[in-house]
């Protein structure tokens, strides 16, 4: 069963063809056996996975079963579960059970999708190989010398591992899409405002968003349609209708009008990551697709510009976890300023204080301007790239990321090359347009993924744009040897 | 040499709405600790603050109460500093857009002029929670009920000049956000507070002198205190060669001073930028003039209609609209009576006034409805009693004994206003003083006193004043 898609699983469930009890205790199987391996999930939630499956098998059998009833899924510990712990993948939240569930996880629960646990990620979603974690690096499940990507790595490694069909993952500056292409799933980060923000645990504000990752595009429109929509409780949420995204994944591509960046595809990106999205490239023309060369002037800003803006929210987001109210407090403080010290100095680990010095001093008076407001100004100039180029062209393509997946440990003392690895996801958040990324060849064993940006809430076009190639390709069916 | 005071106040008005200003949890005062706070005041992982409308329009109500510009868009910011009773790490406020900019408030002067107050800006933030350093053995503990409390801070320009000054126009303000019902004015418990700004120069001088800033005084006259001394302190520091440092200092109402509490190296770097958790509040026309349609009759315009429609003097008109409920049941009294608006205003600034001040009672917990006031006043205008009879049934109806006409009628006050009846008394009093009369008579004026005095006396003072009188001058006369 753990071969199949989520579709394929609902298809299999309505049919009758396996409990979700059955579904749910083979994947539990899977988890046990290979998660030692992967590391990819933080924890298990075995009993209340079999208690939503038993629930799951009820509701189906008085007629009220939806697509997503039953379907084994995992979450990001960055998302809020009532009961649960929710780490956030770092020392300071290890015993932290949340105590509310967060909009997303409330929705997919209420589909009546069965949650198998959490996963890895890196601290506070700072990172992008998933090294950053507190509960160890997760592998990537093709190659065990290999990073995952990250930040939301446990979720991209439980997908290709076929330890979930499906999970959740944040995506602030690259973290879902990232991990898809160096796991070779498929992710989407929505529109900025599309999926609530409540109870995902903040890292940016103004940047963070939550999306789905699944095998397929067509399993990426199952799990988006549960977890999009308006949440009065999230101010920056759009009061905007979900579209059915399974309604038009098979609309033809002809005279689809692909955009592609002349600044996605030069220095920097590796030589056979370029050929592998050519031939994706080719493969949608053939698909009746036709190519623009566009420029985005302002690209080679996306990164220094995040750099400020990211840090400089999370320097402030994070300043909640004091060891006053919950979270890790430090033995015996002294007085204020040492429960506060230490406190922070050992829930927090080396890329968290990092970012969190880096946002605070460009926050300082002083240097606000300098800084803040000139990342501020820097992304208008983006958005307005974005803007021009969709005057031209229905979607943007390019590379995920310029290189696959890289070893484990290779780049951890070298931030500003593993900054590098997101410069093609930055510019999408600092603009707050949605992209996905989907699986279109290999390196070596190492998967590689293809981008799509769309203009804001296109996320219908973007995923009916990844099934059309998905219909004619079969990356994403290719499971890692060890794990199929 | 003659010194200049130069104030401006920083006045916390909480808002008087039903739930906090980012979360729907309750604002109650004096609940349990930490009873009163929901996953979002306590600064959890991934909560985040949805503006309650009902603190918006509160402030734009005060805006156009004192003639500001309401912002079309304004920004909240994040204010960030760590303290044990500021869960989040960071206080929301408003830093460079406010809602209300550029107001003004007149004040009246001791001297009878007036005087035009600038108001800088009025912004939006949250409270903080408090810390309790009591019955926790060396430890503190926090009490979060508190944060995330609205309140309106309203800064003043340094236009005051004198500590007289500064508590008139917090009054003013005072005042006007209790009529506004956007504040409850409760100074005890902190409702309304404010954080002063001294500094002093030579008479004359363009430049303003070095600032200190007095924080959290919590009624009128510790501001005035805290000022006049802080005015001595800095004449006599640079007097005597020293210089005023800008620094943040605490009046101790014990000490009747003032005293450091940190220098300006020390204040804390805010960092302020705009909460990327709320999008810019953007306010449309509906909105304001919602909230302009909501604004009652404002304190000087109230006043300035008594006196015309009344005919009150400026100060009954002053003492009259001193509160929104006063005045009401100033206008329920002339209504129900029908008329006579001064003898209305007399008795409520006089024996009403002074009852509710012995029992330290607001006008809206007084035992005597307006209603029943009329009604004795009534009584009164139509003869029934004598002002002075009227005195004992306003006790009578202040202790609850019923309304005017029965409490008349059960202690037989009814005033004798036949004339036979009051001649029957004139003559028995004249026959029972014939040395008075005949000193009278022979030209001692003063005892006509006496005899009015004898005549009410056998009356039981019930017998009508006018009449006692023309009856006595002519039976007198013999």
């Amino acid at each position: 069963m753990h071969e199949k898609t989520i579709a394929q699983l609902g298809a299999g469930l309505a049919a009758g063809h396996f409990s979700s009890e059955e579904l749910t205790r083979a994947f539990l199987e899977r988890i046990e056996r290979f998660n030692p391996l992967l590391n990819a999930f933080i924890t298990v939630t075995a009993e209340a996975a079999l208690a939503q499956a038993r629930a799951a098998d009820e509701r189906r059998r008085r007629g009220e079963a939806g697509p997503l009833t039953g379907v084994p899924m995992a979450h990001k510990d960055i998302f809020c579960t009532d009961g649960v712990r929710t780490s956030c993948g770092s020392r300071m939240l290890d015993r932290f059970i949340a105590p509310y569930n967060a909009t997303v996880v409330e929705q997919i629960n209420a589909a009546g999708a069965v949650m198998l646990g959490k996963t890895n990620m890196d601290e506070f979603a700072m990172g992008s190989s998933n090294e950053t974690s507190f509960y160890g690096p997760v592998r990537n499940p093709w190659d065990l010398d290999a990073v995952p990507g990250g930040s939301s790595g446990g979720s991209a490694a439980a997908v290709a591992a076929r330890l979930t069909p499906g999970a959740t993952g944040t995506d602030t500056g690259g973290s879902i899409r990232q991990p898809a292409a160096l796991c070779g799933i498929t992710g989407i980060k929505p529109t900025y405002g599309r999926v609530s923000r409540w109870g995902m645990i903040a890292y940016a504000s103004s940047l963070d968003q939550g999306g789905p990752m699944a095998r397929t595009a067509e399993d990426c429109a199952l799990l988006l349609g549960a977890m999009a929509g308006f949440d009065p409780r999230d101010s920056t949420s759009v009061d905007r209708p979900v579209p059915d995204y399974s309604a038009h994944l098979d609309q033809p591509l002809d005279g689809l009008k692909i955009g592609l960046p002349r600044e996605y595809f030069g220095a920097g990106l590796d030589s056979a990551v370029a050929q592998a999205v050519e031939a994706a490239i080719a493969e949608y023309r053939k698909l009746g697709a036709e190519m623009v060369e566009i420029s985005l002037p302002n690209s080679q800003l996306a990164i220094p510009a995040y750099y400020v803006v990211a840090p400089a929210e999370c320097s402030s987001n994070l300043a909640r976890f004091d060891g006053v109210r919950y979270g890790h407090r430090c033995e015996d403080p002294k007085d204020l300023l040492d429960l506060y010290t230490r406190s922070r100095g050992e829930g927090f680990g080396a890329e968290v204080k990092r970012r969190i010095l880096v946002g605070t001093f460009a926050l300082s008076a002083g240097y606000y301007d300098a800084y803040y407001l000139k990342a501020q100004q820097i992304r208008r100039l983006i958005s307005e790239d974005f803007r021009r180029a969709f005057t031209q062209v229905d979607v943007i393509m390019g590379p995920t990321s310029p290189t696959v997946a890289f070893n484990l440990g290779e780049k951890a003392d070298d931030p500003i090359t593993m900054y590098l690895s997101d410069i093609y996801t930055i510019a999408v958040n600092l603009a707050g347009l949605p992209g996905l990324s989907l699986p279109v060849g290999f390196v070596g064993q190492r998967p590689v993924g293809l981008q799509l940006i769309g203009d804001y809430f296109t996320e219908e076009r973007l995923l009916n744009i990844a099934h059309r190639y998905q219909q004619v390709s079969d990356w994403h069916n290719r499971a890692p040897a060890a794990f199929g | 040499m003659e010194w200049e005071t130069v104030i401006g106040l920083e006045i916390h008005a909480q808002l008087a709405t039903k739930s906090k200003i980012f979360s729907g949890a309750a604002i109650a005062y004096g609940a349990e600790p930490n009873t009163q706070a929901c996953a979002i005041d306590l600064g959890m992982p991934g909560v985040l603050p949805v503006l309650n409308r009902e603190a918006a329009r509160m402030a734009v109500m005060l805006g156009l109460s004192i003639g500001a510009e309401i912002a079309r868009r304004s920004v909240f910011a994040r204010k960030n500093y760590f303290y044990p009773d500021l869960p989040k790490g960071y206080q929301i406020s408003q830093y460079e857009l406010p809602i209300v900019q550029k107001g003004r408030l007149s004040i009246d002067l001791e001297d009878g002029t007036r005087k035009v107050i600038g108001v800088t800006r009025a912004h939006l933030e949250e409270d903080a929670g408090k810390s309790l350093h009591e019955d926790f053995h060396g430890q503190s503990g926090i009490d979060l009920n508190r944060a995330g409390t609205p309140l309106l801070e309203i800064v003043s320009e340094p236009d005051l000049r004198s500590a007289k000054e500064a508590v008139a126009y917090m009054k003013k303000l005072h005042q006007m956000v209790v009529y506004l019902g956007i504040c409850d004015g409760n100074m005890q418990e902190g409702s309304f507070r404010c954080d002063a700004n001294v500094s002093v120069r030579r008479k004359g001088d363009p430049q303003f002198g070095t600032r200190a800033e007095i924080k959290n005084l919590n009624s009128f006259r510790f501001v005035e205190r805290a000022i006049e001394f802080e005015v001595e302190r800095q004449i006599d520091l640079i007097e005597s060669g020293g210089k005023v440092v800008q620094e943040t200092r605490l009046y101790d109402p014990d000490q009747g001073e003032t005293r450091s509490m940190r220098s300006k190296e020390e204040a804390n770097d805010y960092r302020y930028f705009p909460d990327p958790d709320l999008l810019p509040l953007v306010l449309d026309d509906d909105f304001i003039n919602a909230a302009r349609a909501g604004l009652p009759e404002l304190p000087d315009i109230k006043k300035q209609r008594f006196i015309t429609q009344y005919g009150l003097s400026a100060y009954d008109a002053g003492v009259l609209t001193a509160s929104r409920e006063l005045g009401d049941y100033y206008e329920a009294v002339v209504a129900a009576l029908g008329g006579e608006p001064k003898l209305c205003a007399n008795w409520v600034t006089g024996d009403l006034a002074a009852f509710l001040n012995k029992d330290n009672r607001e006008i809206a917990d007084s035992p005597v409805s307006a209603v029943r006031l009329a009604g004795l006043l009534r009584r009164i205008q139509d003869q029934t009693i004598s002002g002075k009879i009227a005195k004992e049934v306003f006790e009578a109806l202040w202790a609850g004994e019923g309304d005017a006409d029965a409490i008349i009628e059960k202690r037989g006050l009814r005033q004798i206003t036949d004339t036979s009846a009051i001649e029957k008394v004139i003559d028995g009093v004249i026959a029972a003083n014939p040395d008075q009369l005949a000193q009278y008579r022979a030209g001692k004026d003063k005892l006509f006193a006496f005899f009015v005095g004898q005549v009410m006396k056998a009356s039981k003072g019930k017998a009508n004043p006018q009449q006692v009188n023309d009856l006595l001058m002519e039976k007198l006369k013999g």
